[in-house]
């Protein structure tokens, strides 16, 4: 008997390490739990037991569901910054591989279709194999973009549901990305959401001098840039509020609240209003 | 199937009634899914679990209400929710976060549902928690079904009963569901004499219900 493996009661000893027993513990065999435990003096009864055994088993699974979700946020994080890579170095070499060809074209034009026509074309000198080839690069980077794009669009409703309902999956990416994970996002107060993406302009705002900025990254949101100018620091204090709301929602929670996005909505159309009145 | 004979093998905690005007399998509990209400009672929707439908198909499971249960693949709690209704003490395993999340809340609202974050494949990992039980249900679509039957047949009490739902197509989408459900049946067999098996289409397309007892 004694060289079994201790029920999870015995692992979390007398002050409150139940969570973690249950997390970390394993046996080869499962016994009369309930019944050792009362035996054992670890409770007086087994109603007592259940007792316990719900708020450890509550706990642990709070915590490891955090845990997990959170590394999760960490995938999205990458995908997120892949994808800004991917669509930089396109823009670039987009630019180059057309300005390459406009010397052999004359109807040469900076876009992605034009590339991948370029790409597809058959090469019938040495520099035109070489554009090509380097089109055809550009095309595929293109390509990566738009895999990443729909990887993303998959899983950020999955972590984060609220934030993607309200933000958009691109959107709650690069928040999530800003502030280094899910975790640290729920943490942030309203107002720093409202200005993540823009530290440069809050940092020479700090320096003296300049004006603070109004938003960071949240001016891709319909609800700031569709607002007129002088509106929109009250559209984008409005919109960092419901984003906090719901990243905490999301880390704390995990519920869906579709009635956020229904309540931003009728914000920002009250923001709007201003103009006409 | 006569009306007495279904009613004769639903577990205590278990009743067939007439909620919004339409009669089916209905639990005491807290509402979970949107599912309708009659002051206590929330109807059971034999289209969302595959044990519901096993039991308003009148399949005899061996269930009386008020047993221990280790229940395999929770998700968001749909069905261990309304077990938890009629049973005593019930363990649910699901290894998804994402649904575990919702399978808290559903146990927060329960005194005697214990969720576990874990593998049903790694029954070692929560065999400190878990006692012997009377009866598991397992519905974990995944490949590899028969094994996870069997790598949990240590908690089932003798006297125990599995209650399994199989999904042909997490074994394998492109073979004959009924060649599937053979092979299963096969390999459970090494563990287990299936008592009763029941197609579950067209609620539940390409799922097989069994109930077996350890041998
Ligand atoms: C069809 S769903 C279960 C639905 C649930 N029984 C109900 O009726 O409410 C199958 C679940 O099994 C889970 N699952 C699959 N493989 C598993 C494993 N090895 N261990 C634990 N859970 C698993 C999946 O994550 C999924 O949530």
């Amino acid at each position: 008997m004694t060289d079994d493996d201790p029920g999870w009661f015995e692992r979390a000893g007398a002050n409150g390490r139940g969570a973690a027993a249950v997390r970390e513990g394993s046996a080869d065999r499962p016994r009369e739990w309930p019944r050792l435990a009362v035996e054992r003096g670890v409770v007086d009864d087994e109603s007592a037991y259940y007792e316990c055994l719900r708020e450890a088993t509550l706990t642990a699974a709070r915590e490891a569901v955090a845990e997990r979700e959170s590394a999760d946020d960490q995938q999205l994080v990458h995908a997120v910054r892949a994808l800004d890579d991917c669509a930089r170095t396109a823009n670039e070499l987009t630019e180059r591989v057309t300005e390459w060809a406009g010397t052999q074209d004359a109807d040469a034009a900076v876009d992605i279709e034009y590339v991948r026509e370029l790409a597809s074309r058959t090469p019938e000198t040495p520099v035109e194999e070489q554009v090509g080839s380097l089109a055809g690069r550009v095309a595929a980077l293109d390509d990566q973009q738009a895999q990443l794009r729909a990887y993303i669009e998959r899983t950020a409703p999955e972590i984060a549901p609220n934030l993607a309902a309200l933000a958009g999956p691109v959107l709650t990416a690069r928040l999530v990305a800003l502030a280094g994970g899910l975790e640290s996002l729920a943490k942030k107060p309203s107002g720093t959401v409202q200005v993540l993406g823009a530290e440069e302009a809050l940092f020479a705002h700090l320096r003296g001098g300049a004006d603070p900025p109004k938003h960071g990254v949240i001016y891709t949101h319909e609800a700031v840039r569709g607002t007129a100018p002088e509106h929109r620091g009250s559209a984008a204090r409005a919109l960092a509020g419901k984003l906090t709301i719901a990243a905490r929602i999301d880390h704390y929670s995990g519920e869906s609240r579709p009635e956020l996005a229904a309540d931003l909505e009728e914000r920002i159309e009250r923001i709007q209003a201003r103009d006409s009145a | 199937m006569s009306e007495d004979h279904e009613e004769s093998v639903l577990p205590a905690g278990v009743e067939r009634r007439a909620i919004g005007g339409e009669t089916g399998l209905a639990t005491r509990g807290e509402p979970v899914y949107g599912e309708a209400t009659d002051g206590p009672w929330r109807r059971w929707e034999p289209g969302r679990s595959k044990l519901g439908a096993l039991l308003s198909r009148g399949v005899e499971t061996g269930i009386a209400g008020g047993e221990t249960v280790l229940y395999l693949g929770a998700a968001s709690g749909t069905t261990v929710s309304h077990v938890a209704d009629f049973a005593g003490p019930t363990y649910a395993v699901e290894f998804a976060p994402r649904p575990t999340r919702d399978l808290l809340a559903v146990a927060e609202a329960r005194s005697n549902l214990f969720p576990l974050l874990a593998d049903a494949r790694r029954p070692e990992r929560y065999a400190h928690v878990v006692e012997p039980v009377d009866t598991i249900v397992q519905d974990v679509a995944t490949r590899g079904q028969a094994d996870v039957a069997l790598a949990n047949r240590q908690f089932l009490r003798g006297n125990g009963r599995l209650v399994l739902a199989i999904k042909s197509r997490s074994e394998d989408v492109t073979r004959d569901p009924d060649a599937v459900f053979e092979d299963v049946l096969d390999t459970l067999g090494e563990g287990y004499e299936v008592l009763a098996t029941e197609r579950l289409d067209p609620q539940h397309t390409d799922h097989l219900g069994v109930v077996a007892r350890p041998q």
